[in-house]
């Protein structure tokens, strides 16, 4: 028998898992034994991005718990089992498998149920919750073949689901029983304004709505009655009307009980019983209950301290929330509602761009106590601070939401902020934290999160937390430096909107104007991308020529030895007979080693320089064109075999494919593009890790944008969903555009939209809902380089000056002595460094060549 | 005694970039750069890459110094020197060019 004291924890929810995180990151955890029951057939997840799920993250993405966390720390996890008694006077708990654990101290983080409304009917098939993976798992099952989607409940969680079962395709409706939406943190003109936003996104929104019964539809599944008479048919219910603390065990064990439920809690998040602790949703502080995550995470660290030695209590939580729902912005912080005695207000509305503003200050008008951000949430972390840390407010206080219109700054600077200012809720991570990372020689993002977990929940913080590092590294001295290269004081945005506003055709000129010295292998490319991008010319005209790579220059991919590969485009990867056989006889009679690759294509290696132009010749008359694989540009368009002839194709892969392919082949890129598309949802071409990926589905096209494979594999997200061809190809254009005008140089599209601030939504709203007004021109930029494009092959097959540069030597028909082939099955490869001794044609040095004196 | 030999005319220079040359069994690359009416010639040999490959490589200066960068694995040539910026202890040989009555010629011996 352990002589060790056991923790058993109720619960692996979200707050349930932080603490025996922490627990575990004390070191204190080998005092204990530690047992903890997990209801769901899933240990702990992220619930705050369950709707990511409908985006393409997988339970796996989600989960919050390292691989071997249990068992490298010792912890026993009892999956899929229920805690159903606790037996206070012999202290042991009974789950439903009959497992008995005797408890020293008990933890309960039993977390919340939604609240369903007992109207007739709601127990009908058909009618879901959203809580868990399952939930989700079901609600998509069931949105496959229905057209229509209610939400009940238009707080914040409605929304989200609202969300969700428009991703899902379906037509959305959310019923509030409220007179606003957002009722507990929108005063009524902020959520009024949310409104309207919300339905300009096709989803109608019914207020003041009480639903009396929900019974059999005429065209749909449901139909639901109002008290006012009114009728809404509808395929599926999606409840959303707050939660309710799971309290069943507590109460039947006779805990101390809030009057509306809850487990009462103190300062110690101990209940009434010394010896078990309540936290999480389920736990009831001062006679409230904290819906949010980061509150949960505080009650896990007090009990941590208080087990541990430690100090710590809950003094209650800042419920501040900034969101973005359904792409618009939402930001609550404080006394929203101006509640505190004396408090005044000011507003500001633009009906024209849909912003609404007001701010809450104290009677003397020094201290802020609270706002409200509808539109433009931009101010919210700056109020936030102004707020939790009790600063004076500027002297009028309203320029904090008027928009500036003066080179005047009122926003407040991290370096206003005091070192006990908390960053990151979520982790309670302070400016004080985050500074001392810097000391430590932290001065990146990616290892600020790292070391100090901020912004690795909601990411609320990230902006933030940005601006803190970059003050702290200028202060410690350190440039933050954004440019390019040292020719360049300018990022590639920055060039892309100079060549674009002045007009911009060379190099030179660039130079000239805004740059230094004579330019580098950094910045040359990436002017040489951003030109070609902008105006499509031959990219080996004689002004652009120096600033390609070598593989730009040559058309073609150099190999380790020095010599090149040669890939025809084979759109789609469809190829006929004959183009087959005449790509086999061009790489015989050249004698090229071949390879299929993984992009669909063949792949023709061992060519020397001098050879191209006639290999590329041979090529072009057997009906081939470049295959861009040498350039930052659309690589392949990957197709499955599709409806012409697979039993479940639901659309031609091969031919959207195709036509994809042609549409974009040539276009330069801030890096490789590569695109897919699935004739069903089977994927047999891998469309989600692509940069962009297109799948048939009975409704239409479902575009997918920024995945990669590759180092660093990200799944691609849903973008769109049961597309026509035409709306396909433009959103595909304005993404294509957008992408190339705002990415740093060779960032793939996965690593630009993890940087973007406002990530897929923000993205959305530019090219869905052409938030900047830009996306005529982004169209216009795309039929232009389509209209210009031209097979660089074929142009520089036909131009005697060019041909010129493809010789090894400019005076002499002589070759490479160093490309030495060896054969292996049945191919030519490039000689290894011992077989090279064997030949007996070392080059180590130039000297030794020349003078003879070879080993 | 530095010997000159003659390689190719001088409108077969590639502005800004650069071209390959046999000199007496030597590989050389030369680079030329207009706007300054500069030239430059090193060997052509990479001896990080272990290929002839440097005549195509990129050219443009690092803190001031002209350098061309591999195009295998991109380590930077100081043109002048020949020394490797990334690593001082690897260099390439250099040699003496220049333009006579339109021909341009290398220097070899010496
Ligand atoms: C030939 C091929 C391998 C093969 O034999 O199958 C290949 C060969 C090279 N790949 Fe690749 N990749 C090939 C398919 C892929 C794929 C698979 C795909 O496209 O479906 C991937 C993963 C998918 C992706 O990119 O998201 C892939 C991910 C990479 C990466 C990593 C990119 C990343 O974002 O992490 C690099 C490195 C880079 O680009 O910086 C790379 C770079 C390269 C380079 C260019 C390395 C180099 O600089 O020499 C190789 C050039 C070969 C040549 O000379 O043609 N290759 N490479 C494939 C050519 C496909 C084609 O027909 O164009
Ligand atoms: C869709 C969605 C979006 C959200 N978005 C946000 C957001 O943006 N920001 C934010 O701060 N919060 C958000 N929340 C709320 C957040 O998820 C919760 O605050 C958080 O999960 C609470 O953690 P918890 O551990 O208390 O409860 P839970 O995470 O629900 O965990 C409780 C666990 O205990 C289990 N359990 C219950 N009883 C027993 C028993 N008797 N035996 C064994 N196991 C039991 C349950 O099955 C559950 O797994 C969101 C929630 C949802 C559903
Ligand atoms: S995986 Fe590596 S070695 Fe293989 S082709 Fe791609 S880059 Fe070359
Ligand atoms: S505030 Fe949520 S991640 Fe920092």
């Amino acid at each position: 028998m352990s002589t060790k004291q056991t923790i058993v924890v109720i619960g692996n929810g979200m707050v349930g898992q932080n603490f025996l995180a922490g627990l575990v990151s004390s070191g204190k955890h080998t005092d204990y034994d530690i047992v903890t029951f997990c209801e769901e057939p899933r240990a702990a997840y992220d619930r705050v991005h369950l709707s990511s799920f409908f985006s393409g993250k997988t339970a796996e993405d989600l989960s919050l718990v390292e691989e071997g966390f249990f068992e490298r720390s010792g912890i026993t996890l009892h999956l899929g089992d229920k805690a159903a008694h606790i037996d206070r006077a012999a202290k042991t708990v009974t789950s439903a498998k009959g497992a008995i654990i005797d408890y020293d101290k008990l933890v309960l983080a039993t977390g919340s149920y939604p609240f369903v409304p007992p109207v007739p009917g709601h127990e009908r098939p058909h009618c879901f919750v959203y809580r868990t993976i399952e939930d989700l798992e079901a609600i998509t099952a069931s949105a496959k073949d229905g057209k229509v989607g209610v939400v009940i409940g238009g707080g914040l969680l409605g929304l989200e689901a609202a969300k969700a079962l428009t991703d899902l395709g379906l037509e959305t409706h959310v019923v509030e029983f409220a007179p606003r939406l957002m009722a507990v943190q929108l005063d009524e003109a902020g959520g009024a304004m949310l409104r309207q936003k919300i339905e300009a996104l096709g989803v109608a929104v019914h207020t003041g709505k009480n639903t009396s019964v929900i019974k059999d539809g005429d065209g749909c599944r449901h139909k639901m009655c109002f008290a006012d008479g009114t009728e809404l048919e509808t395929d599926l219910i999606l409840f959303s009307a707050g939660i309710r603390p799971r309290d069943e065990l507590a109460r039947a064990s006779g805990l101390e009980m809030g009057p509306r439920g809850g487990i009462a809690i103190d300062n110690q998040c101990r209940t009434s019983d010394p010896d078990i602790y309540a936290i999480g949703e389920c736990a009831l502080w001062n006679g409230m209950i904290y819906g949010l995550v980061a509150p949960g995470y505080a009650m896990a660290r007090t009990v941590v301290a208080d087990l541990t030695g430690g100090e710590g209590s809950f003094t209650g939580a800042d419920m501040s929330t900034k969101l973005k729902l359904m792409g618009v912005d939402v930001a609550s912080i404080g006394d929203a509602h101006a509640k505190t005695p004396g408090a005044m207000v000011y507003t500001y509305q633009n009906g024209a761009s849909e912003v609404y503003k007001r701010l809450v200050v104290s009677q003397d008008r020094k201290k802020l106590l609270g706002a409200v951000l509808v539109g433009d949430a931009s101010g919210y972390g700056t109020l936030l601070q102004y707020c939790l840390n009790g600063i004076d407010l500027p002297e009028n206080p309203d320029a904090l939401i008027l928009p500036s219109r003066s080179d005047e700054s009122v926003g407040l600077g991290p370096d206003a902020l005091p070192m006990s200012a908390t960053i990151c809720s979520c982790y309670n991570v302070t400016k004080g934290d985050i500074c001392q990372s810097i000391d430590g020689g932290c001065t990146t993002i990616a290892g600020l999160k790292a070391e100090t977990k901020a912004s690795t929940g909601c990411g609320g913080c990230a902006a933030l937390l940005k601006s803190v590092l970059n003050s702290e590294l200028a202060k410690h001295g350190y440039e933050v430096n954004t440019d390019l290269c040292e020719h360049f004081p300018y990022t590639r945005q920055d060039l892309y909107n100079l060549i674009m506003v002045k007009q911009i055709r060379t190099f030179d000129e660039l130079l000239e104007k805004y740059g230094k010295g004579r330019g580098c292998d950094i910045c040359k490319p990436a002017v040489g991308s951003i030109l070609s991008s902008y105006w499509n010319d031959y990219i080996l005209k004689n002004e652009h020529v120096g600033l390609q790579d070598t593989n730009d220059t040559f058309l073609a991919n150099m190999q380790k030895d020095g010599t090149y590969s040669v890939v025809p485009r084979i759109t789609g990867g469809e190829i006929k007979p004959d183009m087959l056989i005449a790509l086999g006889q061009v790489a015989k009679n050249y004698q090229l080693y071949t390879k299929i690759t993984g992009g669909q294509r063949v792949d023709l290696f061992g060519a020397r320089v001098d050879q191209l132009p006639s290999i590329w010749k041979d090529l072009i008359d057997a009906g081939f064109e470049s295959g861009h694989a040498y350039g930052k540009s659309l690589r392949t368009v990957k197709s499955c075999v599709g409806s012409t002839w697979c039993r479940y194709g639901v659309d031609d892969s091969v031919g959207l494919a195709i036509e994809l392919e042609n549409r974009y082949k040539g276009l330069r890129s801030p890096h490789k593009l590569k695109f897919a598309v699935s004739g069903c949802t089977r994927e047999c071409a891998e469309a989600q890790g692509k940069d962009v990926g297109v799948i048939a589905t009975e409704t239409g096209w479902n575009l997918y944008v920024c995945g990669n494979g590759g180092m660093k594999p990200r799944h691609a997200d849903l973008f769109a969903t049961g597309l026509d061809k035409e709306t396909l190809i433009q959103l595909i254009d304005r993404f294509l555009i957008f992408y190339v005008r705002t990415a740093d140089r060779l960032q793939r599209t996965s690593v630009w939209m993890e940087n973007m601030e406002g990530g897929l939504d923000y993205l959305k709203s530019v090219i869905i809902d052409d938030r900047l007004g830009i996306c005529e021109q982004l169209e216009q930029q795309m039929k232009y380089v389509i209209d210009t494009y031209q097979c660089e092959w074929k142009t520089t097959i036909n131009d005697e000056t060019r041909l010129k540069r493809f010789r090894h030597f400019i005076n002499s028909d002589a070759q490479d002595d160093n490309v030495l082939f060896v054969e292996e099955r049945g191919q030519f490869r490039p000689a290894l460094e011992n077989e090279r001794k064997h030949f007996k044609l070392n080059v180590e040095t130039e000297k030794e060549t020349v003078t003879g004196e070879v080993e | 005694m530095t010997e000159w030999i003659d390689v190719c005319g001088a409108d077969d220079l590639q502005p800004d970039s650069g071209i390959c040359a046999l000199v007496e069994g030597r590989q050389v690359a030369i680079f030329y750069l207009p706007k300054e009416k500069a030239l430059f010639a090193v060997g052509n040999y990479d001896p990080i890459g272990r290929a002839n490959v440097l005549s195509r490589g990129m050219i443009g200066d690092l803190s001031g110094q002209p350098v061309v960068a591999s195009p295998l694995y991109k380590q930077h040539f100081n043109l002048e020197t020949g020394v490797c910026v990334e690593d001082a202890a690897v260099s390439v040989p250099v040699y003496p060019i220049r333009i006579e009555n339109g021909r341009v010629e290398v220097g070899v011996g010496g």
